[in-house]
């Protein structure tokens, strides 16, 4: 990674624009917008009960949404690459000059700033939580945070899994089964049943790589550096599975 | 200012390009001419830095593509084959972010995008989506992208391939007229056109030169004086060579 920080910025920002306004000139951004709110909505009023628990927090919300963000942060990530290699754009990607690291940063971010967005526009919840009573916002903040993360490390995710298909559907499910995975190996149904025949040491090991651990201190308002390099290193590990894939693929 | 030097790639099993060499000088405009499949694109691709070669060198003005592929991609424009775009985009966004992948902004950008949208007839159709616009159209958006920087060297996959005879000849009077102060390589499967416009030609048949020369140094060496009759001597179709 050549060049300062300083000549590296604009081409990633250039990137990151086209992407972020690809979202808005066509139908999916708000397709996914209003499905993700409406979603939540359901899951946190109803689902989570968000009334009957009885305490003023965004409980309802934040625990919905590892499952919630299962199917929609794939769903916005999906194109990311897929679509540069059906189009043939990577072509014309490629032949400006950017350096691939460049690109894959540039579309991440503009990816995840418009989940970022998403997230941003459930304010109304906290508001209701706020009216109704009287929460702890900094432990609502924390949670805010926990959820980016999530977004980020799903995303990365379906960025790596984008890059190795022109076909969107196949790079969606690859991503949910993925993010499936890393739910999984931390969902205590699961793990719960694992401890049954396996030594605690090793279950509690195995879900150390789960989102839903790392989540969780951030449910609590516990901002832990090791939660945070956890979500960053998965970001920094798909990312970079994400140019390789696509290196491997120039080179034929 | 353009080196090729023993270039070869190879695909899974397919010998693409076979130790290809040439050279594309300031003020040239070399034809690329060969059969569906000859390795012409792979070869365009390896000069633009786009796919790596399986081994050789390619240099554009004097810098390696291999070592310095971005201060290389900066001095070349490209218009691949099929002239990819993204279509959700408007012409004038498209424009706009061409131009600023290449560094351009402010006046300079303006300025620019201008004198491409001008150069390549787009007045018409700026405001209008991608998708929604014609072939012709579609290849004149993806041409100024290559010219919007300027480039000192142009690579152009078959320019004129979709466009109706008058748009041909358009995009014909353009190279040659750019010909005149840049280092231009094109490919086409128009043996007219290389006459109208190429300096040189270049006849590759399965990943290998068979013919370089001027396009009247190559009409010389057919017995008829046609450069048809010279191609088909040399070159072998796609349906001779599977039987083959």
């Amino acid at each position: 990674m050549s060049g300062g920080m300083k000549a590296s910025w604009p081409p990633i920002k250039t990137i990151a624009k086209r992407e972020l306004s690809a979202y808005f000139e066509s139908p999916v951004a708000y397709v996914f917008l209003v499905i993700f709110l409406l979603l939540s909505g359901f899951f946190t009023f109803t689902l989570g009960g968000f009334f009957e628990r009885g305490e003023a927090s965004l409980a309802a919300f934040f625990n919905w949404l590892p499952w919630l963000f299962l199917f929609l942060v794939p769903a916005a990530g999906m194109r990311l690459w897929s679509e540069e290699r059906r189009l043939g754009t990577i072509e014309l990607l490629f032949t400006m000059p950017v350096a691939p690291w460049q690109a894959i940063v540039g579309k991440f971010l503009a990816s995840w700033l418009f989940l970022v967005i998403a997230l941003a526009l459930s304010f109304p919840i906290v508001i209701t939580a706020n009216w109704l009573g009287d929460p702890d916002n900094g432990v609502i903040a924390s949670g805010y945070v926990g959820a980016a993360l999530l977004a980020g490390a799903y995303l990365a995710i379906a960025c790596m899994t984008s890059a190795f298909t022109r076909n969107q559907v196949v790079a969606f499910i690859l991503a949910v089964v993925l993010c499936l995975l890393l739910i999984l190996v931390g969902f205590s149904p699961l793990t719960d049943l694992l401890a049954r025949w396996a030594s605690p040491w090793l279950v509690e090991a195995v879900a150390k790589f789960s989102v839903l651990t790392h989540y969780d201190g951030f449910q609590k308002g516990v901002l832990d550096s090791r939660d945070l390099l956890y979500f960053i290193s998965v970001i920094a590990f798909a990312l970079f599975a994400t140019g390789v894939v696509i290196r491997n693929q120039r080179a034929g | 200012m353009i080196k090729v030097e023993n270039l070869s790639k190879s695909f899974a099993q397919k010998r693409a390009v076979d130790d290809i060499s040439f050279e594309v000088a300031k003020g040239e405009v070399l034809g690329f001419l060969g059969p569906n499949g000859a390795g012409k694109s792979t070869t365009m691709r390896m000069i633009t830095g786009f796919i790596p070669p399986s081994a050789g060198r390619v240099s554009v003005c004097g810098l390696d593509v291999q070592e310095n592929p971005i201060e290389v991609k900066r001095r070349i424009g490209y218009l691949p084959e099929a002239a990819p775009l993204y279509t959700d985009m408007s012409v004038l966004a498209f424009l706009k972010f061409s131009a600023e992948m290449r560094g351009l902004h402010g006046e300079d950008r303006r300025n620019a995008m201008r004198r491409v949208v001008e150069l390549c007839h787009l007045e018409s159709v700026l405001g209008q989506t991608i998708d929604t616009l014609s072939k012709g159209f579609r290849h004149r958006t993806c041409l100024a992208q290559a010219l919007i920087h300027d480039p000192e060297v142009l690579i152009l996959d078959e320019p004129t391939d979709g466009l109706d005879p008058n748009q041909k000849h358009e995009v014909r009077t353009l190279i040659r007229e750019m010909g005149e102060s840049k280092a231009i390589i094109f490919s086409t499967h128009i043996l007219e056109e290389v006459e109208a416009v190429c300096t040189r030609a270049i006849i590759i048949d399965r990943g290998r030169i068979v013919a370089n020369g001027t396009p009247q140094e190559l009409k010389a060496r057919s017995g008829s004086g046609t450069l048809e009759d010279f191609f088909r001597s040399i070159t072998r179709s796609d349906t001779v060579r599977e039987a083959a």
